[in-house]
């Protein structure tokens, strides 16, 4: 056998992100819990602010250590961070310190005002939450009035000049036949359009099997992705579904602590926005070292950077295109880490959750919903938050898991 | 990422003429190369030949941008004219900007 001898071969770039770089490219920072809506899906279960949020000076501490890693945008979000007193403040100390901020909001605070003041920074961009593009479907998951709330602060961002606003949905069963409406909202208001995958995390949990997507409406969004991909942003969350055959434009890869991280309003520091759990906190931005450290030398961030196998879905013929799908899909509905994603394309995952007990996969380790109903709160089929652990058990103290015994 | 945004703009690119990077940009050293970052576009882009940093660092300091790529050892015709054709890129993308003597 003769072997030629060939020069070293490049690393692809995905391949750098999977071994995770010395910052992220970007990560998601939740400013505050609290939010003026209760939304069903909302994957930080926000409601109220926690009493232990970043004080102005923290947050602008950790905009300091953003600035020196040369991390150079965040997408702020929350709960409704807009509703922070010092949100505005922040933000101009961000982009004073060149982090360009995009922040993800309902558009309760979106007036004519302060659309004219974004329309004249480069530095901020503005993402506008629609999860229908009727007030009945949207209002449905979002609660009444916030489809309202949301085309009026469009129209003021269109209004004051503010072309290419984000208009972000989360793609659901209700939902989904109506992309091309969503795309036509995006053109009218010169924004453009982002879809993202429902993520069982949070109150996802309670309603993922209510919304999320049938296979049949999977195929029908990766069609559309494909036909118009191109001007319509995904955030990377639908490399599951390239196992459906070609990759849809984005790196397709899960870059939870390797290109991206979360950080909550309390400093934690989570591998990804979709895993606010005990399983994937990596660390605090107020211990010593701050969030470069944590970054660069959690225990967790070091594990999620090794090579990854497979699992059981390494001999599977589409693992190259999909890696398995998303971390937190697959933690929230109880499937192993290495195994396949509840939304496999190739039905696997439908087969790994009929082996789920119900009832037993791991709950959000924190939860700020508002402890009273509000007003304008959707109203869910899926009545119970902890479905009985057999179909006509009702026994208050079934399912109780006793650790002992596990 | 994929939530980088694309921007179509008539690519002119002219390799005699003198460049810089765009005062908007920032370039983020990697070990594969660079990440690049423009707060104009708000478009993220990956530089993914380490000598390719090296030109596009030293656009401002040259006459023109294959005096840039001259300096940074390129002459092999066939490598000239694969970075030139990047320079293009960068410049259609408002990466780099053609500068002002």
């Amino acid at each position: 056998m003769t072997a030629a001898i060939k020069p070293p071969a490049v690393l692809p770039l995905v391949e750098h992100f999977a071994l995770g770089l010395d910052a992220p490219i970007c990560l998601t920072w939740e400013l505050t819990y609290a939010c003026n809506l209760a939304c069903a899906h909302c994957l930080s279960s926000s409601g109220r602010r926690d009493p232990r949020e970043l004080s102005t000076a923290e947050a602008k501490a950790v905009i300091d250590e953003l600035e020196r890693m040369q991390v150079f945008y965040v997408n702020i979000g929350g709960g409704e961070p807009t509703v922070r007193s010092d949100f505005w403040e922040l933000v101009d100390y961000a982009t004073a310190h060149k982090v360009g901020v995009k922040f993800s909001t309902n558009g309760v605070k979106i007036s004519s005002a302060v659309a004219e003041r974004l329309a004249g920074s480069d530095y901020v961009d503005v993402q506008i939450s629609l999860d229908g593009a009727t007030a009945e479907v949207n209002d449905y998951v979002r609660g009444v009035g916030s489809y309202d709330t949301a085309i009026r602060a469009m129209e003021n961002l269109a209004a004051a000049g503010f072309a290419g606003f984000k208009i972000s949905v989360v793609c659901t069963r209700q939902n989904i036949g109506q992309l091309d409406e969503f795309k036509a909202i995006a053109d009218k208001y010169r924004a453009q359009l982002r879809l993202t995958r429902l993520r069982p995390s949070g109150r996802g949990a309670d309603v993922w099997d209510e919304l999320h997507l049938l296979p049949g409406q999977q195929r029908e969004l990766y069609d559309w992705l494909v036909l118009n991909g191109e001007n319509v942003l995904t955030g990377d969350s639908f490399f599951h579904l390239a196992a459906f055959g070609d990759s849809l434009p984005g790196l397709n890869l899960c870059g939870a602590g390797r290109v991206v991280c979360l950080i909550d309003p309390v400093g934690d520091v989570y591998a990804c926005p979709f895993a606010i759990h005990e399983s994937f906190l990596a660390g605090n931005v107020r211990s010593p070292g701050g969030f470069q450290t944590v970054w660069r030398d959690s225990k967790l961030f070091a594990e999620l950077r090794k090579p990854q196998s497979g699992g059981a879905c390494s001999s599977c013929s589409a693992y190259d295109s999909c890696r398995g799908g998303c971390m937190a899909a697959k933690f929230f509905t109880g499937l192993p880490l290495d195994g396949p994603d509840p939304e496999c394309v190739k039905g696997y995952g439908e087969i790994a959750l009929s082996k789920v007990t119900p009832g037993l996969s791991p709950k959000p380790s924190l939860d700020h919903s508002h402890k009273a109903t509000l007003a304008n709160a959707p109203v869910m089929l899926t009545l119970d938050r902890k479905p009985p652990s057999r179909d006509c058990n009702e026994d208050p103290v079934a399912g109780l898991r006793v650790e002992a015994l596990a | 990422m994929s939530d980088a945004q694309l921007t179509d703009l008539p690519a002119t690119f002219d390799p005699a003429l003198p460049y810089e990077l765009h005062p908007q940009v920032e370039i983020r050293p990697e070990p594969f190369g660079a990440l690049l970052y423009s707060f104009k576009t708000r478009r993220l882009s990956f530089l993914k030949d380490p000598v390719l940093v090296t030109v596009v660092r030293g656009l401002a300091d040259h006459a023109s941008a294959s005096a840039a790529c001259r300096a940074a050892d390129i002459e092999e015709p066939a490598r000239l004219e694969q970075f030139q054709r990047a320079l293009a890129t960068l410049a259609s993308t408002e990466t780099i900007r053609e500068r002002s003597t």
